[in-house]
């Protein structure tokens, strides 16, 4: 490498790391266009011709926290494709920030699907997220012109310093990503995924895999960030219970179908017996825990979830597994309910 | 090896008579710039665990510089020839799966095998040539000319500048390949560029360690490094800096004893791993009777 190469790359490196920071202290859609962050009008996806879900009718408003509720298999992540514009809707009108999905580009955090580092890899939490910020930049920073850059690459590395506090993960982030506990790996990766200032944060099941102080914690977290960001969150989850205080809006995805409203309109017992087109009873426990009985699935369950998500076999035996995990289950969530942290909670399980 | 080598009480002068020798200035000049290039692309080799790969890539280093020798010309053609071509072998049939690691690690088995014989072939075909199979295996520093240099820095220039230029996206890609493909990060792209730079490598490396011992340079100042610190620019230069220091301290070794120089750039690195991983060892020990003391105050 010529120094004159290095010197280019860390030049085009700081300007664009600058055109990511402006809007400083941004207020609810202030300098935006006055649009919903996410609106779907009978919004539908198929797969492989199948219909997985239909008519969704769904406005997300800037800082609202939004979860994707559904069956294992009934195409949760398929809305999250269509959301970031990887997958056209098959009917309807879908708009991410007033445009054509997947343009938006940094107005989006994305999180994907449950991924979690090798306990070998030998690079920092810190790294990490910062390379949410310019990893898709061509050439290297050069080791140290940190000392006399321009303040472009000091507000650079202050964004990522900031974000990091903002999850709480100033503790572990300057140690190795492998040797962090699952809560902290993922505490990292909200961090990587809102260090651009999204609008937009799209979650793909991120307490999937978390033990329940865990989940409780990540979910206040996320509640939080919400509101104090600013930033609209579309999050897909298993289970409701963890999520369900900082809630402002939910969609039931059902086989063929959609209902989507506040959770105390779409988690009752008549709005899910209709959507499922089968008895269904919503029950709520003593502490606020809702429990979905008797639908193809109940959201509780912390089963394996892809034992269901084999689109097109038989769904009745899918069903049939559902109902008796269900009846085993049932101790278990009392249990799991005497020993949850109280809501709000977002303090770090010891490892 | 010069017969009135060895070391005598005065090292300085010792080192002074070997600097008098143009083999051994070009052997050091070769040794730095494959030591360099080998750290900084082993760097990532170690990173993406790409180690199996980079072991067979290295590995058609031997029939290509065999089949050269067969062919009559120069064995850096044959090397640069076979391992580039191993490197776009696997990146081209691996191209066609769906990037299954499983998939991958048998497809570089097989190619792996295949070149291993085709080595065995070449050196058969050449008959008077079996002395020469030692030092394509574990290397030689000796006969290194101002043309080899010149081809050696041409080409360590091209891989570095390329690395330069696509190392950020590579390490997003590599750390972290769902998010970096949904920033638009062209990671397939990319491993298969890195391959080939890969490739390219461990043809560099291999003129100097050997097929069999690429891993001195390409692997071990890399995953030295890496144990040490997690921190992603240190540990590229703490690679660099291991990789250099066992080069030349390998170069000298060789030139006062009789054994080769593949032995020696060898067994240095894997002495720096070790101490690197007993550091490791103590500051994690350290570490955690801290934690310890911290929990035992905390507590009463």
């Amino acid at each position: 490498m010529t120094a004159v190469d290095a010197v280019d790359a860390v030049n085009t490196d700081s300007e664009a790391a600058a055109a990511l920071l402006d809007g400083e202290s941004r207020v609810c859609n202030a300098g935006n266009e006055p649009v919903a962050v996410v609106e779907l009008r009978g919004a539908s996806a198929s797969v492989a011709g199948r219909t997985l879900w239909g008519g969704v009718d769904l406005t997300v408003e800037c800082g609202e926290f939004v979860a994707v509720l559904g069956p294992n298999g009934v195409g949760k992540s398929t809305l999250v494709k269509v959301l970031l514009g990887v997958l056209p809707a098959a009917a309807g009108e879908v708009r991410v920030l007033g445009h054509r999905p997947g343009t938006a580009g940094a107005q989006i955090g994305y999180l994907p699907q449950r991924r979690s580092f090798d306990a070998s890899l030998r690079i920092r939490g810190i790294d990490v997220v910062r390379l949410g910020l310019d990893g898709d930049r061509w050439g290297i920073p050069l080791p140290g012109t940190r000392r006399f850059g321009g303040t472009k690459r000091r507000e650079a590395d202050a964004r990522v310093r900031e974000v990091i506090e903002l999850v709480g993960a100033s503790a572990y982030a300057h140690r190795a990503i492998g040797e962090c506990s699952g809560g902290e790996q993922q505490r990292l990766l909200i961090a990587q995924a809102l260090v651009r200032k999204p609008r937009l944060l799209v979650l793909d099941e991120p307490l999937d895999s978390l033990d329940l102080p865990n989940q409780a914690s990540v979910a206040a977290l996320i509640g939080r960030i919400s509101r104090s960001e600013d930033v609209a969150v579309v999050m897909v989850a298993h289970d409701v219970n963890p999520i369900l205080p900082y809630l402002d809006r939910v969609v039931y995805l059902a086989d063929g179908g959609a209902a989507s409203g506040t959770p105390e309109e779409v988690i009752t017992t008549e709005t899910l017996s209709k959507l499922f087109r089968t008895p269904v009873e919503v029950l709520r426990a003593s502490d606020g825990r809702l429990v979905v009985v008797g639908g193809p699935e109940a959201p509780v369950m912390h089963s394996d979830r892809h034992a269901g998500a084999l689109v097109g076999g038989d769904g009745r035996d899918a069903d049939r597994r559902a109902t008796d995990r269900r009846v085993t289950d049932g101790r278990a969530s009392d249990r799991r309910a005497a020993d949850r942290r109280p809501a709000g909670s977002e303090a770090d399980d010891a490892r | 090896m010069p017969a009135d080598s060895g070391l005598s009480w005065n090292l300085l002068s010792d080192i002074d008579q070997m600097w008098k020798l143009d083999s051994m200035v070009n052997a050091y000049r070769a040794g730095t710039i494959v030591a360099v290039l080998a750290a900084v692309v082993g760097w990532f080799v170690v990173l993406r665990r790409q180690t199996f790969v980079a072991h067979t890539v290295s590995l058609a280093g031997f029939p290509g510089a065999a089949a050269a020798v067969f062919l009559g010309v120069s064995a850096s053609w044959g090397y640069f020839g076979f391992c580039i071509g191993a490197a776009a072998v696997i990146a081209a049939l691996a191209r066609s799966g769906k990037g299954g690691m499983a998939e991958e690690s048998a497809l570089t088995g097989i190619v792996q095998s295949f070149t291993l014989a085709c080595g065995m072939l070449f050196v058969a075909l050449y008959k008077g040539f079996l002395n020469g199979v030692n030092s394509l295996l574990f290397g030689s520093f000796l006969g290194v000319t101002p043309g080899d240099i010149a081809v050696l820095a041409a080409v360590a220039a091209v891989v570095l500048l390329a690395m330069a230029l696509i190392g950020r996206p590579l390490l997003f890609a590599s750390v972290d390949p769902a998010v970096a493909d949904a920033r638009g990060v062209p990671s397939r792209t990319l491993s298969l560029l890195f391959l080939v730079l890969l490739g390219a490598t461990a043809a560099e490396v291999s003129q100097i360690t050997g097929s069999l011992l690429v891993f001195a340079l390409l692997v071990m100042p890399a995953a030295t490094a890496q144990r040490i610190t997690a921190r992603p620019g240190r540990s590229l230069v703490l690679s660099v800096v291991f990789a250099l220091a066992v080069t030349w301290f390998g170069l000298g070794a060789a030139y006062f004893s009789p054994y080769p120089i593949g032995f020696w750039i060898t067994t240095f690195a894997f002495g720096c791993y070790l101490l690197a991983n007993l550091y490791g060892f103590v500051v994690r020990w350290r570490g955690a009777g801290r934690r310890h003391m911290v929990e035992a105050l905390g507590v009463s």
